[in-house]
């Protein structure tokens, strides 16, 4: 191979060179980054909540009548919807997984003060919890009757027992082996709750929040104004019952009924910051290639022209299209291999400081070996042309004055 | 002479359409990409009020548990508790102060065929509107009688005036909100700054509550927060009461002081309010108040978000490859015209007539490229408000005013011209005459 002659003819011509293996370096950088970006953002999205979300829909009811029963309306909406053909289960909630607001509490293993907590979710409902949300109950029992209670506006004693997600009771037992249930943790410093169950996975309402995974069932119903059902619908007839439940929970007349969300539109939303940084940063990385592409095509296109006799020369002398051919494809190599070398540390520095800056979550290790692989391809490709078309001069241009 | 490299400027674009063409794309591209995050960053971090920002203190006091700090490093919390919040509005230290906190109302209209729906509320005190600098249509605050007697008084805005009164003036009627019977004192002008700096808790580029009512009639109705409630201690037995006894924060305060000496005397004034208040046995941490004006106040909320950050830093880096791609390619061409310069040379022009020419040459393809560089950034921010359809706030931050349009086309000449110096500079020191020579 003619590399010393290539090299020579780089290096007579730096300031052109160095520019676009300059700007494959910079090319670089950014898509290593934008890709561990997008890698992130979609290992987010793509966590389960542990509900089931395909057949479940979600709405608020918000009462405006002074003096409203609010435990004797709960009681007639759920039966309602538990009974309403098509219904799976429905429970009234405070809150549920993604929704975006919520509740959180500190709980611990030691009673008072001073003991360090493990802040979870908590989700006011019923026994028909576990059934809506439809995640699996993986240890102990479901609470039985006696355990759930309405709340009681004077006395802020927390429920004595409690369904934990398998993440939250980990948390706090980091060292057991065995079952968690029948231990007991504390809440409000000094009120005991006993673990009677454990779910595999419930997330908390916030997707962002570091202990996402972490929340907890309370048996208590709650009279507020403002209720949550969340219901789920058996598979196939969810489309079908939502106008149904908004028409039969809209005849009573002294609430409003609101924000009637499936849980997939519950989910699109929660997630369309990320969603939207994945298009964009995706977007950037395909126009960014383009760019260096086409920016590679017409350097090269360049070099042909300029060299034109020299080409012709080198025909008349011998030199077959095929070695002409070869010439500025590994040209390009050597340039593309210097930008890709000196991107890839660029690409490690802009990333370790965007770890530290944005705490981002480090590379993974093949992100940069797959960007390698794609600059080179793209620029093998992006100079096929002018090289195709350099090998097509014709040696009889060497006999031609200027 | 202008108009003479004017036109050979335009016949070495035309030579080679295809290559003018990608210079003049990716500067605009650059440009676009570049000024639809700088858009959205520069409005993300305006200054929602600007003629009074620096007079107006977002307060803190450190109420919070004595083993651990409300936030990393040491931060206070961000509202006040129940206590804190009304003994420290009754003293009235600072010129205006106002407490409030974010509720929810539901509007029911008069009429039997209207259905009622949800509002976002403000519980606050009268002096919120003069401080805010918030316009009235029609009517005015409440009185500060109101504020001390419980009147069911509101105050309500543009939209939600022509919504029940078809933008009439409906000051003296009345209005039924949650069961409660409320006389409209004022009806708001438009008015939506961005970010909605009053309340940073909340969501920071929503809207302004549709209805203002005094913070006594809040209280005394117990209406709810639907603002963040936060607490370190658990609440005693005995319902509303011992909640607003409690150690919980959730009433938000700002006060504004015109001066140093009012801001040094302010923060006095809470220092003692919290030794005495230690006497008492509250307030276990170190003394740690705090007065943010608005910037500092958006600061420490990071309203800019961090994504915004990050696309930014991309943003730029982007436009950095479309300049080198820029460069990169002139440069070729310059080379390629190495004969023509060394001939213009040889024959007695200057060097500065070449760079000149090689400038102006580079401005018209700045100017094409800014052009299409504001497009793009339409688009851009088009693409984006697509992306973020769900949330309404979206479409005040896609806005392109005439300082980002005039923003982008400089940049793009800026740009263009950035990336002339280098090839330009090399056209110039060709050496008369040897370019003639058989290559």
């Amino acid at each position: 191979m003619e590399l010393g002659p290539i090299w020579r003819a780089i290096l007579r011509n730096k300031s052109s060179y160095s520019l676009i293996a300059l700007q494959i370096a910079v090319t670089m950088a950014i898509m290593v980054n934008a890709i561990a970006i997008i890698q992130e953002r979609t290992t987010q999205m793509a966590r389960p909540s542990g509900m089931d979300e395909e057949n479940i829909v979600t709405l608020s009811s918000i009462s405006f009548a002074p003096q409203m029963d609010m435990r004797a309306m709960i009681d007639a909406d759920l039966a309602m919807l538990r009974g309403m053909p098509g219904v799976h289960d429905a429970i009234a909630t405070n809150s549920f997984p993604l929704r975006g607001g919520g509740s959180a509490r500190g709980l611990s293993t030691e009673p008072g003060p001073d003991a360090d907590g493990v802040s979870m979710a908590v989700y006011f409902s019923d026994e028909h919890a576990i059934e809506t949300f439809g995640t699996t109950l993986i240890d102990g029992n479901n609470f039985a009757l006696d355990e759930i209670s309405w709340n009681d506006e004077e006395s802020s004693t927390w429920p004595a027992t409690g369904i934990l997600t398998a993440a939250a009771a980990k948390e706090l037992f980091p060292d057991e082996q065995g079952s968690y249930v029948g231990k007991t943790v504390f809440i409000n410093d000094n009120d005991p709750v006993k673990i009677v169950g454990i779910i595999d996975r419930l997330q908390a309402p916030w997707d962002g929040w570091e202990k996402v995974e972490n929340s907890m069932l309370v048996p208590l119903r709650r009279d507020n104004e403002y209720v949550r059902y969340v219901v789920r619908a058996e598979p196939g007839y969810l489309d079908e019952l939502i106008p149904q439940i908004e028409e039969a929970l809209a005849e009573n007349k002294d609430r409003i009924i609101e924000d009637v969300r499936t849980m997939a539109e519950v989910r699109e939303r929660s997630y369309t910051g990320d969603a939207a940084m994945v298009k964009m940063l995706s977007f950037i990385v395909v126009l960014l290639t383009t760019i260096t592409g086409l920016g590679i095509v017409g350097l090269a296109s360049f070099s042909v022209s300029r060299r034109t006799r020299q080409i012709g020369v080198r025909r008349a002398l011998g030199a077959t299209r095929p070695q002409i051919l070869r010439y500025f494809m590994v040209e390009n190599f050597i340039i593309s291999s210097v930008g890709i070398i000196a991107g890839a540390v660029f690409a490690i520095a802009l990333n370790i400081f965007m770890v530290q800056a944005f705490a981002l979550t480090p590379l993974a290790w093949y992100v940069v070996p797959l960007a390698m692989m794609i600059l080179w391809i793209v620029g093998q490709l992006a100079v096929a042309g002018p090289a195709r078309r350099a090998s097509a001069i014709s040696p009889a241009i060497a006999t031609r004055s200027i | 002479m202008f108009r003479y490299y004017l036109r050979l400027g335009v016949l070495s674009i035309k030579a080679n359409p295809a290559l003018s063409a990608l210079m003049v794309a990716a500067i605009g591209v650059g440009i676009g990409a570049c000024m639809t995050i700088v858009t959205i960053h520069y409005i993300m971090s305006g200054n929602p009020i600007p003629e009074k920002s620096d007079q107006l203190h977002h307060v803190r006091v450190d109420s919070w548990d004595p083993n651990e700090a409300y936030d990393e490093p040491n931060e206070p919390p961000e509202q006040l508790t129940y206590l804190d919040a009304t003994a420290l509005y009754e003293a009235g230290r600072a010129t205006r102060q106002v407490i409030s906190f974010r509720s929810s109302r539901v509007v029911e209209p008069a009429g039997e065929d209207t259905k009622p729906f949800q509002r976002d509320t403000r519980a606050t005190t009268t002096e919120f509107f003069a401080m805010f600098n918030v316009p009235f249509r029609y009517g005015a605050a409440w009185d500060r009688s109101a504020d001390a007697g419980n009147e069911r008084v509101v105050v309500i805005n543009e939209s939600l005036n022509e919504q029940l009164f078809g933008g009439q003036d409906s000051v003296g009627k009345m209005l039924t909100l949650t069961g409660e019977s409320y006389r409209i004192v004022g009806v708001l002008d438009y008015w939506a700054p961005v970010p909605m700096f009053y309340d940073l808790n909340n969501n920071e580029y929503g809207d302004p509550a549709s209805i203002f009512l005094p913070f006594s009639v809040a209280i005394a109705g117990e209406h709810d927060s639907s603002g963040n409630t936060n607490c370190w201690k658990p609440i005693p037995d005995g319902g509303i009461e011992a909640f607003r006894n409690s150690e919980c924060v959730w009433i938000q305060m700002w006060a504004e002081l015109n001066s140093e000496a009012e801001r040094q005397s302010y923060l006095q004034f809470l220092d003692a309010y919290v030794e005495q208040q230690k006497m008492v046995g509250r307030f276990p941490r170190p003394l740690n108040n705090r007065i943010d004006d608005v910037a500092a106040w958006m600061d420490y909320n990071e309203v800019v978000d961090e994504d915004v950050g990050v696309l930014l830093g991309l943003a730029i880096l982007f436009l950095v490859v479309c300049l080198l791609n820029t460069i990169g390619l002139l440069l070729a061409k310059v080379m390629r015209r190495a004969k023509d310069m060394s001939l213009r040379r040889a024959l007695g022009a200057s060097k500065a007539a070449l760079f000149a020419q090689n400038i102006v040459e580079a401005s018209i393809i700045g100017l094409a490229g800014g052009l299409l560089g504001v497009l793009m950034t339409w688009l851009g921010l088009r693409g984006i408000e697509n992306l973020f359809s769900t949330f309404e706030f979206i479409t005040k931050l896609v806005q392109m005013d005439w300082v980002m349009i005039i923003a982008a086309v400089v940049l793009a000449i800026l740009s263009a011209l950035a990336a002339a110096i280098y090839p330009t500079w090399r056209a110039c020191n060709v050496t008369p005459a040897t370019q003639l020579r058989i290559q």
